[in-house]
């Protein structure tokens, strides 16, 4: 396992304006990772939900409030913390979407994808009082 | 996003392209599809196939649109999905919701049976 990261931090406003931005960040950075596009557009998908949930149910669209994000980019995985300002929340309280019951729902599947497509997810107290949603992807070697 | 709307039979086909992502575009594809309904239009097949981006934002646009036409007594199918998002509704089961075609002919003589 690769213990040297190049680290890109980024702090942003509780506003859904820059969900685009950072999820455009996410996929360049996997890109020159050399993630396959398939890959590097679950990796985007799972930074968006990440930073909508933030945004939306950790800091509540407030404005004063911050999403810090940070990439550890190492040569065989990459690691993304995105972290909230809000009260933080019992991760085992999120529905299954895929039970009959909410199938059918419109919302309620942003966490679900990024559990899908990232190798690891953990839910943690941030530092900054909230929640950090961390998420780690391996990088395949192709010889 | 951007919304083409055309007429073949009696289906309403809308030709979505961009992104159907959190924000306007989900709101703007809830309007059309509410219009839609109102006016009586009971066919609707969703063109799928120039959409860059999706998120569970528009994947729960697209169950709203399907729960809104089918309880008005009409039908909604989906036409040509990307590989993205044919990935996106397989893992939430949404598959086996939605009847999904890769061919427009084939799309419309489906519902006429």
């Amino acid at each position: 396992m690769s213990l040297y990261a190049e680290v890109v931090k980024i702090t942003v406003g509780s506003s859904l304006g820059h969900v685009d931005l950072l999820q455009a960040l996410a996929e360049n950075i996997t890109r020159m990772m050399e993630f396959d596009e398939n890959t590097a557009h679950q990796i985007g998908i799972s930074i968006r939900e990440s930073v909508i949930n933030a945004v939306c149910h950790g800091n509540k669209l407030d404005e004063s409030k911050k999403v810090n994000v940070e990439f550890e980019i190492y040569a065989d995985r990459l690691v993304i913390s995105v972290d909230d300002e809000g009260e933080g929340f019992n991760p085992a309280t999120i529905p299954d979407p895929l039970a009959l019951e909410n199938l059918m729902k419109p919302s309620g599947r942003g966490i679900f994808f990024v559990k899908s497509f990232m190798d690891e997810v953990d839910f943690l107290p941030s530092p900054a009082g909230g929640t950090r949603l961390r998420m780690l992807k391996k990088r395949i070697y192709s010889p | 996003m951007s919304i083409g709307t055309r007429t073949a039979d009696s289906v309403t086909i809308l030709d979505l392209s961009g992104k159907i992502t959190l924000g306007e575009s989900s709101v703007e594809l809830r309007n059309r599809i509410r219009e839609l309904v109102k006016s009586g239009h009971k066919n609707i097949l969703l063109n799928l196939g120039s959409v860059s981006h999706m998120d569970s934002s528009g994947i729960g646009e697209l169950v709203s649109a399907y729960t809104s036409v089918t309880n008005n007594g009409g039908q909604l199918k989906l036409l040509n999905l990307t590989k993205k998002l044919h990935e996106l509704l397989a893992i939430t089961k949404l598959l086996t919701v939605f009847e999904c075609y890769e061919n427009e002919s084939q799309a419309l003589q489906a519902f006429r049976r």
